[in-house]
């Protein structure tokens, strides 16, 4: 029998790492929902989960093949059928150091969260079935293919091909395929279904700041999967983005808090838990070419950069509810850039940025990919959910919007304080369609 | 019968619990409420956007009372939930015309 070079070590830190990822999910959905009104935390809370339900299965239908397929569009997309259903990718490949599967299980959770990260632009207001839809579209015709431009074989960025000049743009662990992309898709859809009723004039104040501190916690736990299992080994790269990841995120926190102590007064629990996202962001596409020490400093300047950007969108009237373009867009593109100037040849990805002797070729290239997905994501789903809102609906009507989101579309409320509760009686499964038709009648007699 | 409500801020409930038991009131009814008065709300900030809270939390206090007793009961309330500071709350009372006891039925200063 042939000798499998299969490196158990290795396939073991991917799956934890995949698993890793899987618990920024559940984090996303707190940090999200904490901020969100209580009226519509469940909802956050289902969008969040709706979009891993959904990815999970088109990865293994088709998604992965058309990410990591071999290259059926001139660096564009991958070969749908290939590997349709993950044929073929059950056996054994003694050649390989860890199994496909494994590198198949750790990029779901990618195209998962990448997803979900859209959402936290449109809370308190979108039609959950239009939703679900929307990622389901927005995963196909936007994440698979970039996610091949970036890290797939044949990918157009991957290899530095056409305007890349022959530099492939670094990009670790996702700022551009996972950052910039949903950041912008965030900011089209925020577009799309419009500011809440009453913004920015009534307040809309996270109403559980606890549960959004334990999902920046989370996420931060699971983004050292995130980013240290893209190193696809248990080796040398992964431990020097582990202390990157560190680094980066506590730096960013405490120049997001400096920002705000200077600026209003306070340094604010919200501020500390933003900070910790803005530099998980900044660092994901930079955390193997830059040393600690511009680890430290990238996560300065994310900081500073998302602290200073978050509220302009009151200037400029986009409703995005959550800041998902001032953490996560404006975060990967500080990431994405930074490289270009930071980066050194000592780290894994052995490069040097401006600041140390390298040429420029390395930041164009970052700002041509940055740009590309930006736009490529912006456009593309500024249509999906514009085509989306005119056919089937995005937002909820006003009634709805002042009701709560969670009441009216998945009949629940979140929170139930005292024994009061709202009365009633428990109404069997039996009597159920009764009741229905005795409301829509009573219905039809007042209208 | 006379109804005594009184708005306090809500770290003073426990002294004017102590204070009213030692005058021999044996039951009151509490219950969070917000509002405000002279003294006004307090600004919030998240991420970097302000917004101002009008509605300050306090507690309220409900006391059934013999009429003879009402003065004396305002009286210990008053003079316990005073700091002095602007925000200390109010105190007023209404006639009652019937008060009974659910478990006995019993009516008027009985119930009390």
């Amino acid at each position: 029998m042939e000798e499998s070079l299969l490196n158990t070590g290795d396939t073991a830190w991917i799956l934890v790492s995949a698993a890793l990822v899987l618990i920024m999910l559940p984090g996303l959905a707190l940090f999200y929902g904490g901020m969100t009104r209580s009226k519509s935390v469940l909802n956050m809370i289902m969008m969040v989960f709706g979009s891993l339900f959904l990815v999970g299965v088109l990865w293994i239908l088709y998604g992965y093949s058309v990410a990591f397929g071999t290259d059926v569009g001139s660096g564009l997309l991958g070969d749908p059928a290939e590997y349709f259903g993950l044929s073929g990718l059950m056996t054994d490949d003694p050649e390989a150091t860890f199994p496909a599967m494994a590198f198949v299980g750790f990029q779901a959770m990618f195209a998962a969260i990448t997803v979900a990260l859209v959402a936290g632009a449109i809370a308190d207001r979108a039609k959950f079935a239009t939703w679900m839809v929307f990622a389901g579209i927005w995963a196909t015709i936007v994440y698979f293919p970039v996610a091949h431009w970036v890290w797939g074989e044949g990918g157009w960025i991957f290899e530095g091909m056409g305007p890349l000049n022959g530099v492939p743009a670094i990009d670790f662990a996702g700022g551009t395929a996972v950052h910039i992309n949903a950041g912008a898709a965030a900011l089209a859809v925020a577009l799309v279904l419009g500011k809440r009723l009453g913004w920015p004039k009534n307040p809309m104040k996270p109403h559980n700041l606890t549960l959004v501190m334990l999902g920046a916690g989370l996420l931060w736990f699971g983004w050292f999967g995130f980013n240290a299992g893209s190193a696809l080994a248990a080796d040398n790269t992964a431990a020097v983005v582990f202390v990157n990841t560190i680094g980066a995120t506590c730096a960013a926190a405490l120049a997001w808090l400096l920002v705000e102590k200077l600026r209003d007064g306070h340094a604010t629990s919200l501020g500390a838990a933003s900070g910790v996202v803005a530099g998980l962001v900044a660092i994901t596409p930079a955390c193997s070419s830059v040393s600690p020490v511009g680890a430290l400093i990238l996560g300065v300047i994310a900081g500073v950069a998302c602290a200073l950007f978050v509220p302009l969108k009151f200037k400029l009237g986009y409703d995005d509810s959550l800041d998902v373009v001032g953490i996560h867009l404006i975060g990967g593109l500080v990431g994405t850039l930074l490289i270009g100037f930071l980066a050194t040849e000592a780290a894994p990805a052995g490069v040097n940025g401006l600041f140390f002797g390298g040429g420029t070729e390395q930041l164009v290239s970052q700002a041509i990919a940055a740009v590309a997905v930006m736009a490529f994501a912006f456009i593309v789903t500024l249509i999906i959910a514009k085509v989306l809102d005119l056919v089937i609906g995005f937002r909820v009507d006003e009634d709805s919007e002042i009701t709560g989101v969670d009441l009216t579309e998945h009949a629940e409320t979140a929170y139930e304080f005292g024994e009061t509760g709202g009365g009633g009686k428990f109404v069997g499964t039996s009597e159920r369609a009764a009741l229905r038709a005795e409301a829509q009648d009573a219905e039809g007699v007042n209208a | 019968m006379r109804l005594v409500t009184a708005v306090i801020k809500p770290f003073k409930l426990d002294e004017v619990k102590s204070a009213l038991e030692a005058y021999g009131i044996h039951g009151l009814t509490v219950s969070e409420a917000s509002g405000y008065g002279r003294q006004k709300g307090h600004t919030e900030v998240y991420r970097g956007a302000e917004y101002t809270v009008d509605l300050v939390p306090k507690i309220k206090v409900e006391i059934l009372v013999d009429e003879d007793d009402a003065q004396s009961v305002v009286d210990v309330i008053v003079k316990t939930a005073q700091t002095g500071r602007i925000g200390d709350g109010k105190v007023w009372t209404v006639p009652v015309d019937t008060v009974v006891r659910v478990r006995t039925g019993e009516r008027g200063p009985d119930a009390l």
